[in-house]
Formats: C-alpha cells, structure tokens, sequence
C-alpha cells in the first residue's frame, strides 16, 4: 500500500521492543467477539492510483457539468468564475496540510489569513467584527438566532418568507429546541408586512437580502422596528458578490450578519464545502460563536496573530459554551480571502456590476416572451419569473435539451401551490450571450 | 475589624456587619493564569448561597464565581472590566468582585476559616 | 468547565542575531498584512468594464467604497506563498497531535475531487443531471456503513460536531415517537468538549461520569446513573487517553436496558476500522471525522466532514435530505412527506447535502486502501503509539502504565516534576527541533497532560529519529539541562505570542491608521 511506510521486518522490529508476539496482543481490550476479519468486508481491496482515477473519473462523467452548458441555477449557491491561482495556493502543502492553529509560532501564515478574512467580512457586510468562519450560510443563520436568544433572553425567531426555505428548517430544527420559530408568509417579488409581527417577546427577525426570489430588500425600516423592541435584526446574504454593489446590511441597521461566502473562491461543489460568514457589533462580541484570530505581539515585540476569546468555546467552557461548533471552514476562508484580494475594490465592484448588467439584461429579454412574467423588481443577479405553467416541469423538458434554467421554487416549497409557476434564475459573469440566448430561445417554446 | 471565610470553591468573602465582599483565592487566581476577563453582577440583583453570581476568565480557563453567602448584590468591581489584571495582582483586595448586603451570619459561619481553607487547599 | 489555565503571557527576550535591514531572514520573510499593500484602482483580476443603471435596485446602491486594497495578481500571490512558509504541515514534518489525526494527505484525492463531475454541480440542478456525484455519495454510504456494521448514515452533518448535533437530534426524535421526554445525556469527565457542548445545543442537560484509575470509563459508576431520565450516553471509543473501552459491550447492554442510546464519539475510529464494527459493539450513533479517518486535509482547521452512522432503531429519523435509488436512478427526498413508509426525518442539519468535496476525498481514500489497506493502516497507527510509548515511557511518565495503547499514547508531566520545565515548555522545545508539538492539557483527566499520536503514515526511521529527540529532551530536562525550553521556540517565525494581551484588549481585525483600534 503506497501511504504506508512500514514494511514487515519494521512491524516485527516494532513488535519485538513493545515486547509482544504480534499486533492482536495490542488489541487485547477489544472484546475478542467483536473482533472480524477481512472477508467480512463485502469491500474490495488496495487499488493503485490509475484504477481509482479509471473508476472515479467514470462515476463523475454520469453528471452533467455546470460550466458545459448554458446554466443559470442559484437559489443559495451561485457559479463564479474562480481565478486559476486560487486554487493553487490553497493546494500549498503548508495550508492545506496545517492544523488549526494552536500554535501559533509555526502557524501565522494561517492566523494572519484569518486575521485578513475577518477584516475582510467585516469591511463587507458594514459591521463591526466578524469571526474566522462558519461551516456555511444555512448554519451561521442557525447559529445567529440562537446567539439572539441569548443576547435578549428571548424565544421567539421570526423568519422572514423570503429566507432561504433550506436555510428557515435548518433554523426550525435547531433553534427551535431553544425557543420557537415562526416563518412569515411567502410573498414572493414583496417585501412582506414583517413589521407587524415583531412584540416584545421577539429575539430577533431573519431576513435575506437579496432574497431567495432574488429580491433585494430594504433593512432600515426592520431594523428600526426590531429596535424600538428590543429584538435584534438579524441579515442574511447568500449571493455576498451582491454586497459589492448594494447597501450593506451593517449601514442598515442590522445587528448580525450571516451570509454564505461560496460565491467567492470555492466553487459549486454540490452543495459543500462552502464557507459560513458571521459578523456583528461589538458589544456582542463575547456572544458570538465560532474561533477569533487577534492581533498582538511576541516576546521579542514583533507583530503576530493568535486565536483569541476561546473562553467561549466548547473545548473550554464545555457545556455552558456559546456554540457546539469546534471548526472553521478553514481552506474554504483562504479560497474566499485570495479571490477578494485579487479582485480588490475595483475588481469586485466590475464583477458585482457585470453581473447585474447580466441578469438585468436577460430579465428583459424572458419577461418579453408571451405568458412570461418577470415578478422580481429589485434584484442583484437573480429574479423570479412567473411561467404560464408549472416550472417544474419546464425546467425538465429544458434540461432534456442540455439547458438548466434554474431553480422551481416548487423544489424549495413543494406545499405552496402559488409558487407552482415560479422559476428561480440566477445569471452570471459566467454566462455567455449564446447561452442567454438558448435560454430565452428554449423557454419561448416551453411556454408557447 | 471584618473577618474573612472561605469556601470549597475558592471564594473569599469577608464580612463587616450585614455587609459582604466577595472574590476568588489567591490559589484560584493562580490555577486560573493571567486573568483576561471579569463579568461582575448588577447592583440589585438577588443571589442565594452558592447562585452563580460572576464569572472569571483568563486565556485558557473560565470560571463561574459563586456567592458564599445569600444577599443582594450592591456594587460589582466595575474596575476590573479595564483591569482585570487586578485579580492576579491582588486577589484577595483591589481584585474583589462584588459586595452583598443582607447576609446571614449563620450562613457566613458554616464557611471555612484561613486555617481550614489553607489545610484544604494542601490536600488538592 | 475547565478552571485550569497556563501561562499566557511570554514575557520579553533579547534577539542576540545580527538583524537584516530588510527585517526578512533568509527564506523567512515578514509579512505585512493585505490592507497594507496594494494601491487604489489595480486589480488582479481582469473583468471588463459595463454600463448598467441603477433602476432596478430598489435605491439600495452602495454609497461608499468596501475598503479593499487594489494588488495585481503577482502581488498577490507571493503575498499568500509567503505566508504559506510561515505554517508547519504534515507534508513538511511530524505532526503527533494527539486526537486529531495528522495522517498523510494523498494527492489523488484532490485531484478526484476537482472533477468536474464532483465539483462543478449545483445542489440543486435537476437531479437528472447529477447523477455521478449522487453515485458517489451513494458509494461512500456503502463504505462507511459496510466499515462500521450499521444499516444507515446520514451524510449532510459538516464536521463531527455536527454529526454529534445529528446524532442527539435523531435519538430525540426517536424518544419523542416513544412518547418519551428524557432530559439526562451521560458524558465521562475524558470526553471531547464538544460532546457536553452539544448535548447542552440538542437541549439535554449533562451528567457526567468519572474515569477510574487506569483511564478509562467508571462502568460501574455508568450502571448507577443509568434511569429512566437518561436518553443517552456519549462515549468516545477509544477513549481520549487512548485506550480502548473494554467493558464496552457490557456498558452498550446496560444503556439498552434501561431504555437508553449509545452515541459513539467516532473521533477515534482510526484506530479500530477494518478490524473493530461499532454495530457489533451496540453503538446507535456515531459520527465519522472524513478529515480524521478517512485523511480529507485538515485545510488549517476546516471544512471537515461528520457523516453519521446509525443503528436499525435510529435510521427511521435520520435528517433530510435522504439518498435513494429507485432501481433505476439515484434521488434526493427533500422533503418529509417525499420520504418512504416508516421514515420521520427530525429535520434538516444544513442548507444542502453535506460536504461533496470531502465524500470524493474520502472515497479516494478508502478506494485506494481498500478494505485490507483500512485495516493495515489501522494496525500500523497503532502499533507506532506503541512503539513511542514503548520507547520513551522509561523517561517520560505513563499515567496508565505499560500499555498497551491503541493509536496515541498518553504521557503526564511527572517526569518534569522538579525541572522547572513544564509540557508547555516541552512542547514549544520541540519546534527548535523541527516538530510539531503534540496535543499538551488534553484529556483534562492526566496532569500536564502530553497526547502523541503518530499515525501510520510514520517510516520507522521517522519514528526513530522522534523518540531520539524526545529522550534526549526529557532527560535533559531531568538533569537540569533546561536552557532549550527557557522561552522556546527560538528558531520558529515567532517567538512565543502575548495570549494575555490579546485576549485583554482584542484587535479582531485591521483598521486604516486615522481610526482608532476596535475592540477596546
């Protein structure tokens, strides 16, 4: 086996120090029933490197590649184009082979990254600290209203229609063991009236901007009511390249921020791993969860980097600790914190408006086919379109012609009869006029 | 004159009156290490005998600091937030953490003497 | 919560080197952070300029500039490079931290998980498309519960934490379809923080059971706690000391009886996999560490995987999504009234299906071992702690005797009782020396406690050459020899970090030099 090192006589040789006959003895703790044999294993056996790619490279032809065709799925996960030295730096053995860094002597290249990501989060989201990540958006959301309950000794969550239906039950089924949560109404292509629903038992209200239905959403006023009850706003990002053109959540007022950064460096990879972004004020710095990196010095005086506050994590404060949350996304952070730097302010500020040059520009060219209606107004890089027919099946027959066109919201709320007809479209500085094209080709007959 | 009692958990508190101070050991500050954060509890707020009342953290440890004795609570050391330092460098005095009022005598008796808390301290 | 700290603050030291004028020694360079560099308008990324107009953004246009520095793209690579030289890796050395794991990262596995065919697919493209990476997820679940003897898995937990956090939940759910409410979750005092930690998220309070002498569970003092109260215990086998639970089956048995679930700690599973099933042990959960066992980079910290196995009487409540095939394509239930018969799904752990890049690594992995290489690579882990324990417990301090251990092995500080030098001290010696310092405090059971884990993928002379470093180091340290561990390391990037100082006044991230500092 090419990973293992040993070879017999080194196994013997070992043996014979640890003064034993052979490596069952090691074992001998283990209840001599439990112990089975290979040929229990219905497994094959060592393969050399040319039969695993055969094998894997086989499987992975079954699937039909996002960048092979004209593409325009988002909904929480969006398709950038990712520079080429992204991913050779985050192969560098020293990132990718590293653990966390609990010492931080030989682990700066990692601390001072983090250091870099926070600065980074923070300068985009408008808020004040972040923290060194979380595993993705649908987690940090999850993480923020049970940090809001906290903060407020309050129950009470309410998720607005427009947050991610993925994102709302990965809430439900983790903060609603600490309180409740309520969804409001969906009202897709509307901001609802979440402001009525706000009382004085109310930890915190969850809104996306731009929402799942693309919509981008005005915070201030949500803000202002949670405040005046002593509830905490909490904003969601899914698309973060949105926050290189629209208002930041921070200068509206919001509280916390979680977002998912996979836009940004990481790539589609069906749905994982990805990279949970979390900031806030802070005066709610010792609530937050997750690892912090901070600055201080050594005892020679130079400049260096530590993780810092752990009090509040799990390996310290153990069951009284703010999170059960002991990772970060580590190499996803660094994948998100090259691409930024190398985009810059002026380079994210093109990408951000490329992209809604795009999709403002197809939006127009599908709401002109006959029965097709564009329902999203404000929008970043996506928009809802109501289908004189069930999107589901739309979406089908497209992809049968080698075109995905997006999203059915019926796939996310399979119960809400109204979103029947509605198709999720996200577009990209990756999406080529040919493939606007197919889409709006390809659609007008679907539809006719 | 007050006199001062000590309990398993490494709190100090001396009594003056019906009125207690409260703070962590000597020994405790020591186990703890450098201390880097103090979360001392509101004046009126009402504690019973061994209720979590503060909390002490330093970089690799945290603490809950229980109260000795019941009583409400009329000032937390508001100067340990800036200098927590305080609790290291003098634990036993500037690094109090916060003061009772209404305490049981009796309550305060049952608590260990220097003599007895050192004795217990030796047997760790 | 753990009451014992260390010191954390390093004092100062004199650098008695010449110093360069640029400040960078040789292949060491100083690096400034990213908001330093860079000038306004540059970019490392090329992306063409277009018109577009402001009506459809609900007059919610940034108003101000974010604050990110401009840098082409050779600035920002030597920038990361640079940085890059500043960490320690397993590719680079030794990395004996106990618990966690540092086996050798194959390069295959990236390679396969950067097929498009993985990596390039969208968690929500019509599931017709996506067939492969369903094939693969879909074989990954016929390893790891083949590996483990248990009937089901549920994948979308993201690291092991949130495969506890999956566990508890399902074991909820199937209390709760009992029609029982059990509030008690047992954890031993030796357990990882995250088990109480969780078990406080999943909404259980913690009890939790003594260790006996020999480091391992208080079995006995398990069987007095078990009652009608008690939904659960959370065990880690083998244990955090390193050794394996023997009375295990006789625990799994009492916990069963008096109605409870047996929740595995898999962290550990490395040591016992091709050999040992945790279904024949009576476990009901457990998750798997994909970045542990199965050798997915550990990346400085993340992304992780925490897929869960569970027992008959669990897998009915697994968390959706779920993965079936329908004999004649893979497809992904997403919703719980889309589920078959007898299923009642508690939830939803995350946004999508788990962590895709790190199943393609993972199946690589076990693919390229197969099962007979999963069960040698287990025996080497094993037999190299062994062979350290062996080979240094002359010098060092074994609290739990002569062994024998499973895959790390366990030392405390009373060989350095008298020495002035602490496991703190010993630790950072270590780095001079060219090593990673082992897992030190850890489990909070052992004094000064010092956790080697060597792993398989260690040649013998690797091996070697550490335990020569070691002794050395300890019986230096025990003949008074202890200028290598004053103010250590001396040698590394930097010198020991103001921990107390940081956390004192902590400055989370870079402000422009007109503003004053956050955080204070």
């Amino acid at each position: 086996m090419r990973y293992l090192p040993l070879t017999p006589d080194d196994r013997s040789a070992m043996l014979n120090k640890i003064g034993v006959d052979g490596i069952d003895r090691l074992f001998r703790d283990v209840p001599h029933s439990a112990v089975v044999q290979r040929s229990i294993f219905d497994l094959p056996d060592t393969q050399g490197e040319l039969g695993v790619e055969r094998a894997l490279t086989k499987m992975a032809a079954k699937s039909k590649v996002a960048g092979s065709l004209p593409f325009f799925c988002g909904a929480g996960a969006y398709r950038h184009h990712v520079p080429s030295a992204v991913d050779h730096l985050i192969q560098r053995s020293e990132f990718l082979t590293s653990y966390t860094p609990y010492q931080p002597e030989i682990a700066q290249g990692t601390l001072q990254y983090l250091f870099e990501f926070q600065t980074q989060v923070a300068l985009l989201t408008g808020m004040e600290v972040a923290n060194a990540s979380l595993y993705d958006g649908s987690t940090a959301t999850c993480e923020a209203v049970q940090m809001a309950q906290r903060i407020t000794k309050r129950g009470k969550a309410i998720l607005s229609g427009g947050l991610h239906p993925h994102y709302a039950e990965t809430v439900e089924t983790v903060a609603g063991l600490s309180g409740t949560v309520t969804r409001s109404p969906v009202t897709p292509g509307k901001a609802e009236d979440i402001i009525a629903l706000i009382d004085d038992q109310t930890a915190c209200i969850v809104v996306q901007s731009p929402d799942v239905f693309g919509l981008i959403r005005n915070l201030k006023p949500i803000a202002d009511a949670a405040h005046a009850k002593g509830a905490l706003l909490i904003a969601v990002v899914t698309e973060i390249v949105s926050l290189g053109l629209i208002e930041p959540p921070g200068a509206q007022g919001a509280d916390i921020v979680a977002a998912e950064g996979q836009s940004l460096g990481v790539g589609l990879n069906f749905g994982g791993p990805y990279v949970g972004l979390f900031a806030t004020r802070e005066k709610f710095l010792r609530n937050m969860p997750g690892r912090l990196c901070g600055e201080t010095t050594d005892a020679a005086g130079k400049r260096g980097y530590v993780l810092t506050l752990s009090t509040r994590e799990q390996h310290i404060r153990r069951e009284k600790a703010t999170s059960n949350i002991c990772t970060n996304s580590g190499l996803c952070c660094l994948a998100f914190t090259i691409h930024l730097s190398l985009l810059g302010e002026e380079g994210l500020s093109r990408l951000a408006r490329a992209n809604h040059a795009r999709a403002s520009a197809l939006a127009d060219r599908l709401a002109d086919i006959k029965g097709v209606e564009l329902a999203t107004q404000a929008f970043f890089n996506e928009f809802t379109l109501k289908l004189p027919r069930p999107a589901a099946s739309v979406v089908d027959a497209l992809a049968e012609k080698g075109i995905v066109a997006g999203v059915p919201a019926s796939r996310l709320l399979p119960h809400d009869k109204d979103v029947r007809d509605l198709l999720i479209v996200a577009a990209t500085e990756t999406n080529t006029d040919e493939d606007c094209d197919a889409l709006v080709h390809a659609l007008s007959e679907a539809v006719a | 004159m007050s006199e001062v009692r000590y309990t398993d958990q490494h709190e100090w508190v001396s009594l003056d009156g019906d009125t207690a101070t409260v703070g962590i050991t000597k020994h405790a500050a020591e186990q703890l290490g450098d201390v880097v954060f103090v979360e001392v509890p509101e004046a009126g707020r009402k504690v019973g005998a061994g209720g979590e009342a503060a909390v002490v953290e330093s970089v690799k440890a945290a603490s809950d600091v229980y109260a000795p004795v019941g009583g409400e609570v009329t000032e937390g050391n508001k100067a340990l937030a800036d200098e927590p330092a305080k609790v290291n460098a003098d634990p036993e005095g500037d690094g109090w953490f916060f003061k009772l009022k209404g305490v049981s005598k009796d309550e305060f008796a049952k608590l260990m003497t220097k003599a007895q808390y050192d004795e217990f301290v030796k047997g760790l | 919560m753990n009451n014992q700290g260390r010191p954390t603050a390093p004092g100062t030291v004199e650098d008695n080197e010449l110093p360069t004028i640029s400040g960078d020694r040789g292949l060491q360079h100083e690096v400034s952070l990213i908001f330093e560099l860079g000038r306004p308008g540059m970019t490392g990324v090329d992306i063409p300029e277009v018109q577009m107009s402001d009506a459809r953004l609900g007059g919610l246009r940034r108003k101000g500039p974010v604050g990110l520095p401009g840098l082409s793209e050779p600035e920002v690579i030597r920038h990361y490079v640079r940085l890059s030289q500043l960490n320690y890796s397993i590719d680079a050395g030794l990395y004996p931290l106990g618990s966690c794991t540092m086996k050798h990262n194959p390069r295959l596995n990236e390679k396969m998980a950067r097929l498009p065919g993985f990596a390039d697919v969208h968690p929500l493209a019509p599931q017709q498309t996506v067939q492969g990476a369903f094939e693969a997820v879909s074989e990954l679940m016929r390893w790891l519960t083949t590996l483990t003897g248990m009937p089901a898995v549920a994948m979308s937990p993201k690291a092991g934490a949130h495969g506890e956090l999956c566990g508890l939940l399902t074991i909820r759910a199937a209390l709760e379809a009992r029609g029982e409410k059990r509030h008690k979750i047992l954890v031993p005092s030796s357990a990882h923080g995250t088990n109480p930690a969780t078990a406080a998220v999943a909404g259980f309070t913690v009890q939790e059971v003594p260790a006996t002498e020999d480091g391992h569970v208080d079995a006995d003092a398990l069987e007095a706690a078990l009652g009608p109260d008690v939904a659960a215990i959370m065990l880690t086998n083998p244990n955090t000391c390193g050794l394996f639970e023997p009375r295990i089956k006789e625990m799994a048995d009492a916990v069963h009886k008096a109605g409870a679930y047996f929740y595995c700690d898999g962290a550990n599973f490395n040591a016992i996999a091709g050999r040992v099933r945790p279904g024949d042990l009576g476990v009901d959960a457990m998750h798997i560490n994909l970045h542990k066992t199965f050798s997915t980079p550990h990346g400085g910290g993340g992304p992780g995987a925490g897929p869960v196995v569970l027992s008959a009487a669990l897998a009915p409540f697994a968390p959706l999504p779920l993965l079936v095939h329908d004999g004649n394509e893979f497809q992904m239930i997403e919703h719980a009234d889309e589920a078959s018969d007898g299923a009642k799904p508690f939830g939803r752990m995350c946004a999508f299906h788990g962590q895709m890049g790190m199943f393609s690594r993972a199946l690589t992995y076990m693919m390229s071992h197969g099962a007979d290489g999963i069960r040698q690579a287990s025996e080497d882990a094993v037999l190299s702690a062994n062979y350290i324990l062996a080979s240094l417990k002359d010098v060092m301090s074994a609290p739990f005797g002569e062994g024998p251990c499973m895959h790390e092995a366990l030392f405390d500080d009373s060989f350095l009782e008298g020495t002035g030098v602490t496991t703190l001290d010993f630790a950072k010696a270590m780095i001079d020396e060219g090593y990673h310092p082992m897992t030190m405090y850890f489990p909070l059971v052992v004094h000064g406690a010092i956790l080697i884990e060597p792993t398989e993928s260690e040649s013998k002379e690797s091996l070697d050459r550490f335990i020569h470093v070691l002794r050395t180091m300890a019986l230096e340290a025990k003949a008074g020899q202890t200028a290598r561990f004053e103010g250590a390391p001396r040698l590394a990037p930097r010198r020991r970090l103001d921990e107390t100082a940081a956390a004192r006044k902590p400055i989370l991230r870079w402000k422009p030099k007109e503003l004053p500092q956050a955080a204070e």
